[in-house]
């Protein structure tokens, strides 16, 4: 019980005094999910909309593998992009191991079938509502995925934010193609991990307060500025 | 979307400027803290900035076959020599050294306290079946370990013997939650803040030197290692200012290694 308290005080004073590590630390954090956030976005949204008013021979084998692919093992997937970045590797001259790309390359192949596959859950539903409407209105099938994408918006967002929070707190992959260097690739989650490994239990601790609390004003800020749970909206 | 992508890939060629090199280091020269001390010195010296990739020896090996690092600094004599005569590495550079020590539960119920020579320590672990957390991760201190089992001729097995598969801090952290015996370094185990019951019990024997040594990765298999700035930090980890900071390096007034570069 102390060393969570002392971990509570640790986190509250590397909040307090803008611990330059911290905020250096904080930064890429976001820097990389966020970015990892808007490319898995862009991908997997409109693909789940697809997934939701297109029918095709193996519709029913593609979304049982995208639920699979949810599951998707961080460390698996942080070994094989180590190996295609590697020097050795066939995309080893782009040097990009050892990078916050390299991280946000693999972020984005983590969380983007968590996100297709929420959005397409969540398109289903209204497609079955907006399907009688939109054949007759004979729209195209682009125009049926941007009506669709707008009307799910905010299930949408939510899918995007099960992305962003699965990121955030994700540690095998980004250890292994970001390497955890100081001052270039260390995140609150390596950074976490670090401490834990010193023996420093309040300091991880404290980041992990620090990490908790990013989480939460991201959500925040993300329903504030979609203005949802608002009077006179849904 | 693209242009994105584009300029996601400029952010991540451009971060590793013409100054920096990555070095892959074993957690234990990581975790002495003595990196802290080293790396302001160097960058204000050469001006490369050092990339610290933390890693068991095993990795390290593995990171600078691949050409992933420019150099590594490890502790497995026999590895090393593997990795240089196979050609991935130019040469092999001793640089410093310090010792492991074994830990256990202070009331040590196998008694390695009173043991004369490692050997018997460890035969006196296995004999009584006392916990025993091994790295178990192909690292220099797992490597050492199973050494030392060799020397003793026992093939560790059974409960008491815990294989964790992780760095040294995390190995420790088990150790310290599971009241268990454990080989670590010196500098390891001094900078460790959660030694709970654990205490050193067994120091001394010549068969617990750990030398650890500098390999540049060889620049005629990976033409894009930054060859010249290894051996910079080379000339620099050889030189009087560094045996200063390493020999001077104290964790609680206890000295931790002992430079030993030609």
């Amino acid at each position: 019980m102390g060393e969570i308290w002392e971990g509570l005080i640790a986190g509250f004073w590397l909040v307090v005094s803008l611990d330059a590590d911290l905020v250096e630390v904080t930064l890429r954090s976001l820097q990389v999910t966020l970015t990892a956030v808007v490319i898995a976005s862009a991908i997997g949204l409109p693909f789940g909309a697809w997934l939701a008013i297109r029918r095709f021979r193996h519709r029913r084998a593609t979304i049982a593998l995208l639920n699979a692919l949810m599951g998707l093992p961080p460390v698996v997937v942080g070994l094989i992009v180590y190996l295609l970045l590697s020097r050795s590797g066939p995309f080893g001259v782009f040097n990009l191991l050892f990078t916050p790309t390299a991280m946000i390359i693999a972020q984005v192949i983590i969380i983007t079938p968590l996100i297709a596959s929420i959005a397409h859950q969540a398109i289903r539903d209204i497609w079955a509502d907006y399907h009688d409407l939109l054949i007759s209105l004979s729209t195209s099938k682009i125009q049926r995925i941007k009506t669709l994408l707008w009307d799910g918006r905010r299930a949408l967002i939510t899918a995007s934010l099960a992305g962003f929070g699965r990121a955030i707190g994700e540690v095998g992959a980004i250890m292994i193609v970001g390497g955890n260097i100081d001052n270039a690739t260390r995140v609150l989650t390596t950074a976490i991990a670090l401490e834990t490994g010193k023996g420093d239990f309040a300091l991880a601790l404290g980041l992990g307060f620090v990490l908790i609390g990013l989480a939460v004003a991201v959500n925040l800020a993300i329903h504030a500025i979609g203005q949802t749970e608002s009077e006179g909206k849904w | 979307m693209i242009r994105v992508l584009v300029a996601l890939f400029m952010i991540g060629a451009t971060s590793v400027s013409a100054d920096t090199l990555r070095l892959a280091v074993t957690t234990s020269f990581q975790n002495s803290g003595l990196a802290d001390v080293l790396l302001p010195e160097i960058a204000a010296d050469t001006g490369i900035s050092v990339q610290l990739l933390v890693v068991g020896t095993g990795q390290a090996l593995r990171l600078g076959e691949a050409g992933d690092v420019d150099a590594i600094l490890v502790h497995a004599r026999a590895a090393e020599e593997a990795f240089v005569a196979q050609g991935f590495g130019t040469h092999r550079r001793e640089i410093m050294y310090n010792d492991f020590v074994l830990v256990g539960p202070s009331d040590d119920p196998a008694a390695i306290a009173d043991a004369q020579t490692v050997r018997a320590a460890m035969i006196s672990i296995a004999t009584t079946e006392a916990a025993f957390v091994s790295r178990g991760d192909d690292s220099g201190t797992h490597k050492k370990e199973i050494s030392l089992w060799d020397a003793a001729s026992i093939t560790p097995d059974g409960g008491w013997y815990r294989s964790v598969g992780t760095g040294m801090g995390a190995a420790l952290n088990t150790a310290s939650a599971m009241s268990a015996y454990i080989l670590t370094d010196r500098a390891s185990w001094l900078n460790f803040g959660n030694k709970r019951d654990l205490a050193m019990l067994f120091v001394g024997d010549p068969a617990l030197f750990n030398q650890y040594a500098f390999i540049p990765v060889n620049p005629s298999r990976h033409a894009h290692v930054r060859h010249a700035q290894a051996s910079i930090l080379e000339e620099w980890l050889s030189s009087g200012k560094a045996k200063t900071l390493i020999n001077g390096y104290r964790i609680d007034g206890e000295a931790v290694f002992t430079f030993n570069a030609e």
